[in-house]
């Protein structure tokens, strides 16, 4: 459905899509000014030289028109493949992961450029991208997609702030995860027993309410304390635990906390003083403000993490074992 | 100029490149082939313009001549075989034009449309290939016999009222042509095969993407994209059955209103023995090919391809 009308049925070549190639697939035996001509002549559209030339300027590869694609960086193809879309003004602009094959400098860069470019032509972008933290920097509304799903889809903030379900948590950044069960409920927070402790979760910020559920944190709001803190109602905390890692990192140190019956907790400590550091054997107990955890109905599957590779290879192994559960089940 | 033609002529960076890399290593290669070319080419051409300024041997015998600068050789075999000339050229554009309407189609479906099948493709190419299998004078006597005014091709058009009762087949231009389409599709079709077969579908994806229709798509990237392989075809089907005697020989689909250049040259060697004006029609044949050719391929423009 595009601007009230259903395309289903409707041919590849009479949508009025466009789209940026992962591979460009910009057309060799034409200059790069027919390239981004070579949809308005087909709509036989007035002045396209005109418009394929403003599209280039766009880009700011005006200097180049005359050129073959061979003859240009990635980078430069890139603007082409995306100059050659935009010029149609397409109801839906879809770029399919059009930045993989750059370095990650470059990528940064076209990055904000695709998102200048968008704030000024004002078209909708559809960006497909495997890469998260690309999609938080140039997305005003992400979608998470899951097994051909949408996991959850809002604003990146919203997102990371408060996932609704555990893949998204794990997915985009990292997340810290206990599965428990709910004891107890207030008009304002759910608590949930985890490991012999009550962790308090906003019921706002709760998928479910009652129940088994999952309490997250992300590791950057989570904070070390030497000795046990002090009881107070609007923090969770949980130890002691014994530091298995800690490295660091420039702008953070990245500890891993192993604390019985949470298991492996990753925390970010801002290196904001020189004080005193945790080191690795050091016992510490975490504690995090409540606000700031979410509370979920799933756990991620255990063996989940390389579940997603979708090399032909691991697919078939997949489907192998599906098969062959399927006929131990019969 | 034509030899590299048929490799699709490559860019002046890598041959620069190719320069830069001449080693004593790349002479010792090229040896061989050389010493061969210089033997069986370069010696033989040179004979061939000595024999074709040569005169009769006053007096002499059938067939005995000296070597002289007669030009007028030349001059006569142009106002004598003219007719000749001509028609080479005119059947032999007739067969290329024909065997890439017939080719192109079939490269396209073996290269494109049957790449999700890699058997089917594998069978379709043998098949393409098989009539090399057999001996091509087999081929053209088997076609003679096909056409025959007594065959079954013959008597159905008779039958059927589509040509007149007395009309036949063999001895004609149509057999002629056909005769030449049919042993060169091969030659049109395998080079076609090859480019479409290497076609990245993503322009053809991307030029849907981009409002064109299948007929658009086809017009304005996938024949673009092939270009190579249709000007190797081209050469490799124009060239030699420009200087085709095979087919239209009286022996096979031709008669002496069909002769072309292969057949006056064999005659003039074999049959009046005239070997100067045999030498100079070969001369004015190759020449006039060559012509052709340089401008055909300039005209295509395949330098900038790839």
């Amino acid at each position: 459905m595009i601007g009230g009308k259903d395309l289903t049925d409707t041919k590849a070549y009479q949508r009025p899509v466009n789209t940026v190639f992962q591979s460009y697939a910009l057309f060799p035996h034409m200059s790069v000014l027919d390239n981004v001509m070579f949809g308005l002549r087909r709509r036989k559209i007035a002045d396209a030289g005109q418009k394929a030339k403003e599209a280039l300027d766009l880009v700011e590869l005006g200097h180049v028109a005359n050129r073959k694609p061979a003859q240009l960086s990635g980078g430069q193809q890139q603007r082409v493949a995306l100059a050659r879309a935009l010029v149609n003004r397409p109801a839906l602009l879809l770029l399919d992961e059009p930045l993989g094959a750059l370095d990650l400098k470059l990528r940064r860069q076209m990055q904000l450029e695709i998102k200048d470019i968008q704030s000024e032509v004002g078209l909708t972008f559809l960006h497909v991208t495997h890469d998260q933290e690309e999609a938080m920097t140039m997305a005003d509304t992400v979608a998470v997609m899951n097994q051909g799903k949408i996991e959850q889809m809002g604003p990146p903030e919203e997102l990371y702030e408060s996932p609704k379900t555990a893949f998204v948590a794990t997915f985009l950044g990292q997340s810290n995860l206990f599965g428990g069960e709910v004891v107890s409920s207030t008009k304002d927070v759910i608590s949930v027993a985890v490991a012999g402790k009550e962790l308090r979760v906003p019921v706002d910020r709760a998928v479910a309410h009652r129940g088994k559920v999952t309490v997250g944190v992300r590791p950057e709001k989570v904070s070390l304390h030497q000795a046990e803190p002090a009881t107070d109602s609007s923090r969770g905390v949980i130890g002691p635990g014994r530091v298995l890692d800690a490295s660091f990192t420039g702008v953070s140190t990245q500890y891993l906390v192993d604390v019985p019956g949470f298991g492996e907790v990753t925390v970010f400590a801002q290196n904001t003083s020189h004080g005193e550091h945790a080191v690795e054997g050091d016992e510490v107990f975490l504690s995090w403000s409540v606000e700031h955890a979410f509370g979920l109905a799933d756990m991620p599957p255990a063996e989940d993490r390389f579940l997603n590779d979708t090399s032909t290879g691991a697919m078939a192994v997949q489907e192998r074992e599906k098969i062959e559960q399927e006929l131990e089940g019969a | 100029m034509a030899f590299g033609a048929f490799g699709g002529a490559a860019p002046a960076a890598d041959q620069q490149q190719v320069a830069q890399r001449k080693s004593p290593i790349a002479l010792w290669l090229l040896l061989p082939g050389l010493l061969y070319l210089i033997l069986f080419f370069v010696t033989p051409l040179f004979s061939l313009v000595i024999t074709s300024f040569q005169e009769p041997v006053p007096g002499g015998f059938l067939g005995e001549y000296q070597n002289a600068f007669n030009p007028s050789n030349y001059v006569e075999v142009v106002g004598t075989y003219l007719p000749h000339i001509l028609r080479s050229f005119v059947y032999a554009s007739m067969a290329t034009v024909f065997a890439l309407l017939l080719g192109y189609p079939v490269a396209y479906v073996i290269g494109v449309k049957l790449r999700p099948y890699p058997l089917v493709q594998a069978l379709a190419l043998v098949i393409l290939i098989a009539p090399f299998f057999i001996s091509f004078l087999l081929r053209t006597i088997a076609w003679k016999q096909i056409f025959a005014d007594e065959g079954v091709v013959v008597g159905l058009l008779k039958s059927m009222q589509i040509i007149p009762a007395d009309a036949y087949l063999t001895g004609t231009p149509f057999s002629v042509v056909f005769g030449l389409t049919y042993m060169f599709l091969p030659f049109m079709a395998l080079p076609i095969y090859t480019t479409l077969e290497k076609l990245d579908l993503r322009y053809v994806e991307a030029g849907s993407d981009l409002y064109a229709s299948p007929f658009t798509v086809f017009r304005t990237v996938t024949f673009p994209l092939s270009l190579p392989g249709v000007v190797s075809g081209t050469l490799l089907t124009f060239i030699p059955a420009t200087g085709d005697y095979i087919n239209a020989s009286r022996d096979f689909l031709g008669s002496t209103d069909t002769a072309m250049m292969g057949n006056v040259i064999e005659a003039n060697f074999l049959v009046l023995q005239n070997f100067p004006a045999a030498a100079a029609l070969s001369l004015i044949l190759m020449m006039s090919i060559l012509v052709l050719v340089s401008a055909y391929v300039k005209r295509s423009g395949t330098d900038d391809l790839l």
